[in-house]
């Protein structure tokens, strides 16, 4: 037990060696990886950031009727009175036209714009938040309102997000084709460098199979090559990643500040860059796997 | 220890290098392998060390039968037996000291009890001032003893040599049968690959002559 430990500790050693001592051919292998790895990562990690902003703005899919402009007192609190005592509805939120300005000239810094008008443009409105949170029932909701008399618009604001999810659903398709290409091209990749490190160490796999290595001795270098080469891989694309975040942000602020917002760009959550640095690894380690197990039994003392 | 019975060795192509070998080779024997380029020597020691499996008949060593040894219990039979090489075989990326390691790297040994075995050995050679070289950068002979010291420094119970004499002058020969009787006297079997008739005079031990593949009476 002992001794297989230090075993591997020696492989290690030898394996940070041997990447040490082609610094540019590796460095530039690792590059490759890292790159190829980033873009499905870097379509995810936007991915998320996106479907993150949907949920935020539209986390309950919500109902807003717009009322005709000179709607009377009277008239709303029978409405508001009706839609309480509707049975596909949850409860409401009445929204002055009075309010509503000043909401506006707090949240969007259109504080100059809405200071120049000379009166209020906006109608009274209701938002309403329904029992049933599915696509058909709040259509059906919906086109109930819109007979109302005295509503002049009604709007289901949950729509617009179940077109972003669906564009997000095949946006997730899109970075999961993309990923399982690239996996493959990180697998070949790793497949030549050991080809080629095999090829080069013929001698030496030779002398050690004659006094005695077994298989499993001689793979192991390859092996861990492959793996650590696959980590520091996964480890580059997580910094690509984090530097391309860095830049997007620092431009985002000025276009988020524009809309009032404090939107930024996060980057993969520590379980997902955990999961990245695995699975690179794991990569590596087939890539060298597959080389050795093909290219190994070809070389026997003679 | 190592026992043939009626061994033939067919390579592809027809050659028939080894015919009809039947003999024995017991614990802590000397045995010298003689007979001209060609009779068969290299051959007889690859069956040994199952680096050639027979075409018919069974070579047995240390009680495995070299024909129905599993890939897998091949690298545990090699490491009982010491191989000195006609050509060394010895690693130009590393110091004479490392070439000397290697064995004992794939043992599995502890890092500072291998140091210790590997200067042993570097010292029975006479080489141990010259751990730090390269290999490349050693004479004939230095190599042939560094390829000694690696095919010792394992402990083997059986030593196999190729013609380790080969390409050395008389001197250099000398210096090492000397190391060679020094293993037989503390019990390790050795099987000795020479076409030198000087050193069968010279050392006592039983003699296998080939020709043309076959044991000479």
């Amino acid at each position: 037990m002992k001794s297989a430990t230090i075993q591997h500790v020696q492989v290690i050693r030898f394996t940070l060696q041997r990447l040490l001592h082609t610094p540019v051919a590796s460095l530039l292998n690792i590059l490759v990886i890292g790159i190829a790895l980033s873009l499905p990562v870097g379509g995810y990690v936007l991915l998320k950031n996106v479907q993150g902003l949907a949920e935020q703005t539209a986390g309950t899919p919500q109902i807003s009727v717009f009322l005709a402009a000179g709607t009377s007192q009277e008239e709303i609190t029978r409405i508001s009175k009706e839609l309480k005592e509707h049975a596909a509805i949850d409860h409401i939120e009445f929204v002055p036209r009075d309010l509503a300005l000043k909401q506006l000239q707090l949240s969007t810094g259109l504080a100059d714009v809405v200071g120049g008008l000379t009166q209020n443009p906006l109608p009274d409105a209701f938002v309403i938040y329904p029992v049933a949170l599915d696509a058909p029932k709040l259509e059906l909701l919906r086109d109930d309102l819109r007979s109302w008399p005295r509503f002049e618009h009604v709007q289901l604001d949950s729509a617009w997000a179940h077109k972003l999810q669906a564009i997000l659903r095949f946006g997730r398709l899109a970075v999961l084709i993309l990923a399982a290409m690239l996996s493959f091209a990180l697998v070949a990749i790793t497949f030549n460098t050991i080809r080629l490190q095999i090829l080069t160490q013929r001698d030496e796999i030779e002398v050690a199979k004659l006094i005695g290595a077994t298989n499993g001795f001689i793979r192991r270098p390859f092996l861990y090559f492959g793996l650590v080469q696959g980590l520091l891989g996964g480890a580059t694309a997580w910094l690509i990643i984090a530097c391309s975040l860095l830049l997007l942000n620092y431009n985002l602020a000025e276009l988020a500040q524009l809309y009032a917002s404090n939107f930024s760009l996060h980057h993969l959550t520590p379980g997902d860059s955990l999961a990245l640095l695995g699975f690179s690894a794991y990569l590596g380690w087939l890539g060298a796997w597959l080389s050795v197990s093909q290219h190994l039994w070809q070389i026997e003392p003679k | 220890m190592i026992k043939f019975n009626q061994v033939y060795k067919r390579y592809p192509g027809g050659h028939e290098a080894l015919r009809n070998l039947s003999f024995e080779i017991a614990e802590g024997e000397m045995v010298f392998l003689t007979g001209h380029s060609g009779a068969g020597k290299s051959t007889l020691l690859k069956l040994i060390a199952a680096i050639e499996r027979p075409t018919s008949g069974s070579v047995v060593v240390k009680g495995q039968n070299i024909k129905s040894l599993k890939g897998g219990a091949l690298p545990y039979l090699r490491r009982n037996l010491g191989l000195i090489f006609q050509d060394h075989k010895l690693l130009f990326d590393r110091n004479a000291f490392d070439n000397v390691m290697l064995p004992l790297q794939i043992c599995g040994f502890d890092h500072r009890e291998s140091a210790k075995r590997v200067r042993a050995a570097l010292d029975k050679v006479g080489l141990l001032n010259r751990e730090k070289a390269n290999p490349i950068a050693l004479s004939g002979g230095e190599q042939q003893r560094l390829c000694i010291a690696r095919a010792i420094v394992n402990r083997p119970t059986i030593l196999l040599a190729d013609e380790p004499t080969g390409n050395l002058d008389t001197e250099y020969s000398g210096e090492i049968m000397n190391i060679f009787r020094s293993f037989h006297q503390v019990g390790v079997t050795l099987l000795v690959s020479t076409h030198d008739e000087t050193i069968l005079r010279q050392f006592p031990g039983r003699a296998l002559a080939l020709k043309h593949g076959e044991l000479q009476p």
